[in-house]
């Protein structure tokens, strides 16, 4: 047998490799406002054209435009761009630590924090949060104790977690913040599960979940959308298209021929592209799917569009697979930046005011480091005491694990 | 000969494969451009095109069954799962249709796919990125099993493995990819270089599926090991003194049930390892045909040294790990039963 020369079947691949120039080009971006805003209960095959739209509220000059604008007050706003702030100091110094080896792994949300912010800001702090690994910002945003979370991601004997986790796999039920799974994509359905029995229960809270496009892929993805569709499950499923998947840009997950938001056409559920590197748009969009799921409307999938800053992880090499800096030119911007205009556009804020910020932000992550190790490291210890590993694998221990603990001598 | 890391032999074998057979193509999550997370397909791509070592999307049910189908359509597809512990989405594919396809079509319809996975722990994975799930694949009547335990082994039988006419599911030790590891994470990182087993002849060979290795030759005790846990056992060894015969397994299913069971007819006493968690591990198939085969030569119980019946903790990964000390101990009490 001999193969044709040449590909003997399509191959995706990006337009854009290391060394070469970033060229975002191909990407349109359609005005702020442009997009329309239906009516929260408008049919699933009335908003298709919102699949391929892409809701945007801030504008080229950072004002708030059109349809969309979710018309928040000035402390909302302020809130969510310190939350923002927070997030992305609180990831730059895990960062640093892990590449002390003081953490064994890290991911950051670089560029991401509205997707996680806004969306904690537009729901409601007892729905239900079904993340991935890269909604830190969420966590932070419903107050979780920084201290606590870099215990956990030092797996020191104040983990919650006792050590039995990755660094940010968090599990935190007082914030209604689901356990983070490694297994991508399994949080998708068990979020609907998850918002069937709320309805059950008669309550009005609902459940909301993360995903990236890479791992939308994943049969997970079409089980999610399947029952949300099939049951009209009081769900809010995000998929955050950040552009790479690892080393896989994402034309390998589907993108090329289809944006990701028209998936959800064929389940009859109403599929939203959002400009995840704009604030307003994901609190205006989140704030829609929100409300169709609690009045019982039915599910809705939201593209956040938007483009991973950092590494995947601690692990990665970017520079081995895509043009070095390509964040910097990315067409949506820095959601950071687009907020803090904003603001200071409308002489809410002040350049000097979101400086003291960053500084204090800064200065709060690095005293509560020095308050976390104290209470023990990855490598020396404490950990939470050796016989907890045998424990919560079953309510009860059974006599295989009695006898394993005791052969372990803990 | 030159001195090569796993992962360096690896690629070296995947290279063969592509260059000798033009029906191989390899394929995986970020397996392409980038040339896989740990690099074992790395420059692959650049050297035999964009067909024939691709990435494919993140759907490990789909990276199976696209593996059978051009399986069935005559080609030799090496997939590779990133990590084994994200394998299960691909199960069922594995259990009810790869392993099955031979069986089910009286040999009409064959899949000779081989699916390479990084399993183990020892890297501070954490419960995602440490199992060792090879039992549940042991289980499956109709797959082939297989775990080196050094660059030589590895190069040699991923090759055989691309050979055979059978599904074979190929375990890598992650924690052994780029240097040998007894176990003891205190000691400093040791390179394949100063190993007898990093040195890989360079071209095709191939090591047979099915047939194990004597590594420690010994009177005592045989121990019965296949990945990291055969460096493991023969650190114990060396540490406790006891004269321990060493055998790597190399391949689970189909094993080297004659090397065993001669192995343990002349030392009469046996210990069996793996990191996987004890209950229903291939130990216990192990000691169970080990017991029916050498009852009467037996002069202790068969011991298990596994893994702990839990998931792979994060920060209570080296009380997980099954290494030297407690292998050493069961040396001594098998020594004593
Ligand atoms: C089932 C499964 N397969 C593979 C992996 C390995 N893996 C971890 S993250 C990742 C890429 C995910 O990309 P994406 O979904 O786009 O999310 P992002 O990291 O970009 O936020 C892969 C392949 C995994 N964790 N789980």
């Amino acid at each position: 047998m001999t193969l044709v020369t040449g590909t003997a079947f399509h191959v995706p691949a990006p337009g854009r490799r290391p060394g070469d120039t970033p060229d975002f080009s191909k990407i349109e971006v359609p005005r702020a406002g442009e997009t329309r805003k239906p009516a929260v209960d408008a049919p699933a095959g009335e908003v298709t054209d919102l699949a391929y739209g892409l809701v945007r509220v801030l504008d080229h000059n950072h004002q708030a435009v059109g349809p969309w604008d979710p018309q928040l007050s000035d402390q909302e706003l302020i809130n969510g761009l310190k939350t923002m702030v927070l997030t992305r100091e609180f990831d730059d110094r895990m960062l640093k630590m892990q590449r002390t080896k003081r953490l064994s792994f890290y991911m950051k949300s670089l560029g991401e924090e509205a997707v996680a912010v806004a969306a904690a800001a537009a729901l409601n702090d007892d729905d239900m949060l079904f993340p991935s690994y890269r909604q830190q910002g969420a966590l932070i945003a419903r107050g979780k104790d920084l201290g606590e979370m870099m215990c956990h991601c030092i797996s020191n004997a104040r983990d919650n977690l006792k050590g039995r986790q990755l660094p940010i796999h968090y599990a935190s039920a007082e914030h209604n913040w689901f356990s983070v799974s490694g297994n991508l994509c399994t949080q998708f359905p068990q979020a609907v599960g998850w918002a069937l029995a709320s309805s059950y229960k008669r309550s009005n809270r609902i459940a909301s979940s993360w995903i990236g496009e890479g791992s939308s892929a994943e049969g997970d993805f079409h089980a999610a959308m399947t029952l949300a569709s099939v049951y009209k499950a009081p769900v809010v499923l995000n998929l955050v298209n950040n552009q790479w998947a690892i080393s896989m840009f994402q034309g390998l997950s589907g993108g090329e021929s289809a944006t990701f938001a028209a998936k959800a056409i064929g389940y009859g559920v109403p599929g939203l592209r959002v400009d995840g590197n704009d604030f307003l748009a994901v609190y205006a969009a989140t704030r829609w799917a929100a409300d169709r799921a609690r009045r019982k409307i039915g599910p809705t999938l939201l593209e956040i569009y938007t483009y991973r800053g950092e590494a995947h992880s601690t692990s990665d090499d970017p520079s081995r697979y895509r043009p070095k800096d390509e964040w910097r030119s990315w067409p949506l911007g820095d959601p950071i930046e687009r907020l803090k205009n904003h603001l200071i556009g409308h002489g809410a804020w002040s350049a000097d005011e979101h400086e003291t910020w960053r500084a204090q932000c800064e200065e709060r992550v690095a005293t509560t480091w020095k308050e976390s190790i104290g209470h023990g490291t990855l490598e020396e210890g404490p950990h939470a005491p050796t016989h907890t590993m045998f424990e919560d694998v079953y309510a009860e221990q059974p006599w295989h694990l009695r006898r394993q603990r005791q052969d372990l001598g803990v | 000969m030159p001195a090569m890391t796993m992962v360096q032999s690896l690629n070296a074998a995947i290279d063969e494969a592509l260059a000798g057979n033009d029906k191989v193509v390899a394929f995986g999550e970020d397996v392409g451009y980038f040339g896989g997370v740990f690099g074992v397909t790395r420059g692959l791509q650049e050297k035999y095109g964009l067909d024939r070592v691709f990435d494919a999307p993140i759907n490990e049910a789909a990276i199976v069954a696209m593996g059978m189908g051009m399986a069935v359509n005559g080609l030799r597809p090496i997939a590779e799962i990133q990590f084994a512990d994200y394998i299960f989405p691909g199960f069922d594919q594995v259990v009810s249709e790869l392993s099955r396809i031979r069986y089910r079509s009286a040999g009409q319809y064959t899949a000779p796919l081989v699916i390479r996975t990084p399993c183990g722990g020892g890297i501070y994975g954490g419960q995602t990125h440490s199992m060792s799930p090879e039992a549940f694949f042991t289980h499956i009547p109709g797959v082939k099993v297989a775990m080196p335990s050094n660059p030589y082994d590895a190069k040699g039988m991923l090759l055989a493995a691309v050979e055979d006419d059978d599904p074979v599911i190929f375990f890598e030790p992650k924690r052994l990819y780029n240097g040998p590891f007894d176990g003891d994470p205190h000691k400093p990182a040791t390179s394949w270089a100063r190993h007898p087993r990093g040195e890989v002849p360079e071209g095709a060979y191939t090591v047979p599926l099915g047939v194990g290795e004597i590594v420690r030759p010994g009177s005592e005790v045989t121990v019965v090991a296949y990945g990291t846990m055969v460096h493991v056992a023969n650190y114990a060894a060396e540490k406790t003194g006891v004269d321990a015969e060493v055998i790597d397994l190399r391949t689970l299913v189909p094993w080297d049930v004659d090397m065993v069971t001669a192995s343990v007819k002349k030392t009469g006493r046996c210990v069996v390892l793996h990191e996987a968690p004890r209950t229903s591990g291939f130990g216990a198939e192990l000691a169970a045909q080990i017991q029916e085969d050498c009852f009467y030569s037996l002069e202790a119980p068969v011991l298990r040294v596994t893994g702990w019946d839990t998931p792979y903790p994060h920060a209570h990964e080296w009380s997980y790990f099954p290494g030297p000390d407690r292998v050493g101990r069961a040396l001594k009490q098998v020594m004593e039963g």
